[in-house]
């Protein structure tokens, strides 16, 4: 498969991550070449099998829904860049 | 004589027996790191006065009996993708400039709680994203057996703290072979246990169905102790097994165990003199009174892209939270929210963990998720089926660690693809969740260490560990040290 510069472009639109002219051009050279080792995969008959997500079954594991004191605000908020009144303080996003 | 070389246990005991002081050996390992760290780079932070102050406590507490862990107020070191309360913890990357978490991961819960005293937190692969422990935004770590040489990675520093005789045990983390192709490079001990085995809560995840805690050690019977502690259920990870801590009994008797070889692991790749001494160990477990047989599996080649498919996939998910808002790096200039996010990221990730956060989203995306995404899963329960099948017949799977020891510096950065190439021996491994276990087994040439993979059934660790202990028992290759190369 080709990676081609609208690809990349929409990778970097699903990431959140912007590369520069020279990234760009290395990032679309080195992921073709992994892509590309990649297919050896269809080699692999899997006909009929299912995926599996987790090497052993485990699923719905809940516990007692007990009331239980949450984490200090001003702990979590501990590490922000910016806060404001015990909240994440970010760029307006609405007019 | 040097504490500093000896192994966790044997200081614990000494601790006990008071022959030495906790505040003195902590003191002793800070003068080591003061001494050795400039020249291997396996801290990115030194917690000296939170050492002193804690080996203080431990000391009561080892004088008043209520701490009784055979490794009370031994000194150890923590990957820094674990959360330490109130100590940096930076995954080795720009984007977690400054962070220090209000809570630590269960793993060094535990451990403080049977009083261990922390050293500092350790230097890896940015987010453990590599092979070499280069792509750190804290520099490159040396590996303390020759100075142009990667320690391996991604826990590359918690394995040369080990070497280095920094710390007496460390904790590392292994998603894909990343604390046992350090432990081989480095000629240390080191076991990634069973998924599920080690609470994963405060580790900082890279692919979660993938990642394990565990730790890395001198030898065997210390690697043992420190699972027989951070192992166990653990309420706040609903991946954790619900069993309790490992326990392990080293008697050393192997006899009659059945260990299997993959004969695909030796072909094509794998270095002459490694190959040698691998094969050396099996013959040596095998006088020892295993059954050593050869078998195929012939799943082998597939098992590198379906790992990188499902890591990359499962990282591009979980690094999705580091956005500049909520802790760590934030670009100084922005036009809105998303500006903030692209800057942000772009900033403070490095190239490594950019690809490979490409690589994840391109797997997932809509028109490729079927081909690669799950068609890698499907793989994962091909690869699965064929450990299923090799543990009906074997104990134990005796392996290379990796097809090379140490690599030169800087050899892997320039071509990713080769640099995953070399995780053929240790991905399969996670895909399946299986217990694995590096022991040292001899030295190449040049006088680099050469590790022996021993991978087991889910939850055989005491098994596993116990093989490991025999080889111990009947070799000397664990106590080899890097300085003593030197003067050799």
């Amino acid at each position: 498969m080709k990676i081609t510069d609208e690809m990349i472009d929409y990778i970097g639109i699903l990431a959140r991550l912007q590369l520069d002219e020279s990234e760009k051009e290395s990032a679309k050279n080195e992921m073709e070449k992994i892509i590309n080792y990649m297919d050896v995969l269809n080699e692999v008959d899997t006909t009929g099998i299912e995926a599996m997500s987790h090497a052993f079954p485990v699923k719905n594991v809940f516990r007692e829904d007990e009331v239980r004191p949450s984490v200090d605000r001003e702990l979590i908020t501990l590490n922000a860049p910016k806060k404001k009144d015990g909240c994440f303080q970010v760029p307006k996003t609405v007019e | 004589m040097d504490w500093m070389n000896m192994s966790a246990l044997e200081v614990g005991k000494k601790i006990k027996a008071k022959e030495i002081g906790v505040e003195e050996v902590t003191k002793a390992a800070l003068d080591r790191i003061a001494e050795k760290d400039k020249d291997v780079n396996a801290f990115i932070t030194v917690c000296a006065d939170e050492a002193m102050a804690q080996a203080k406590k431990v000391q009561k507490g080892i004088d008043e009996g209520t701490l009784t862990s055979p490794l009370a107020g031994v000194p150890m070191a923590v990957k820094d993708n674990m959360c330490t309360k109130g100590i940096l913890t930076t995954c080795a990357s720009k984007i977690l400039t400054g962070f220090k978490p209000f809570y630590s991961s269960t793993a060094v819960n535990r451990l403080e709680e049977a009083g261990a005293v922390i050293l500092g937190k350790l230097n890896m692969d940015e987010f453990a994203m590599g092979s070499t422990s280069e792509t750190s935004f804290y520099g490159p770590v040396v590996n303390p057996w020759g100075s142009q040489r990667s320690p391996g990675g991604s826990s590359g520093g918690s394995a040369a703290a080990v070497a280095a005789g920094e710390a007496f045990y460390t904790l590392g983390s292994d998603t894909g072979g990343s604390i046992r192709q350090p432990a081989s490079f480095c000629g240390v001990t080191g076991l990634k246990p069973t998924y599920g085995s080690v609470s994963r809560y405060g580790l900082i995840a890279y692919a979660s169905s993938l990642d394990q805690i565990g730790p890395l050690g001198k030898n065997v019977e210390d690697v043992a102790e420190v699972l027989s502690i951070i192992s166990g259920h653990d309420p706040k990870d609903s991946t954790s097994v619900p069993s309790g801590a490992i326990q392990t009994q080293l008697t050393g008797d192997i006899k009659g165990k059945r260990i299997g070889i993959p004969k695909e692991y030796f072909g094509d790749g794998l270095q002459a003199d490694v190959k040698e001494r691998v094969l050396a160990a099996a013959k040596k477990l095998e006088e020892m009174g295993a059954i050593v047989e050869e078998f195929s599996m012939p799943e082998t080649d597939y098992a590198i892209p379906a790992y990188y498919i499902i890591a990359c996939a499962e990282a591009s998910s979980n690094l999705s939270r580091f956005d500049g808002v909520k802790y760590g790096y934030a670009a100084p200039e922005y036009k809105d929210l998303t500006d903030l996010y692209y800057k942000s990221r772009s900033q403070g990730f490095g190239m490594e963990v950019k690809r490979r956060i490409m690589i994840g989203a391109f797997v997932l995306s809509s028109g490729y998720y079927d081909a690669y995404y799950k068609k890698a899963l499907q793989v994962k329960a091909v690869i699965k089926q064929s450990f299923d099948r090799a543990f009906e017949t074997f104990d134990c799977i005796l392996s290379p660690t990796a097809p090379t020891t140490a690599l030169k510096l800087g050899e892997s950065l320039s071509d990713p693809l080769k640099m995953y190439l070399g995780d053929i021996y240790t991905v399969s491994v996670n895909l399946a969740g299986l217990p694995s276990l590096v022991v040292p087994c001899g030295f190449d040439k040049e006088g680099l260490p050469v590790g022996l993979q021993l991978t087991g059934k889910a939850f055989t660790e005491s098994q596993l560990l116990n093989i490991g202990y025999a080889f111990q028992q009947a070799t000397d290759y664990h106590l080899h040290l890097p300085e003593t190369k030197k003067e050799a």
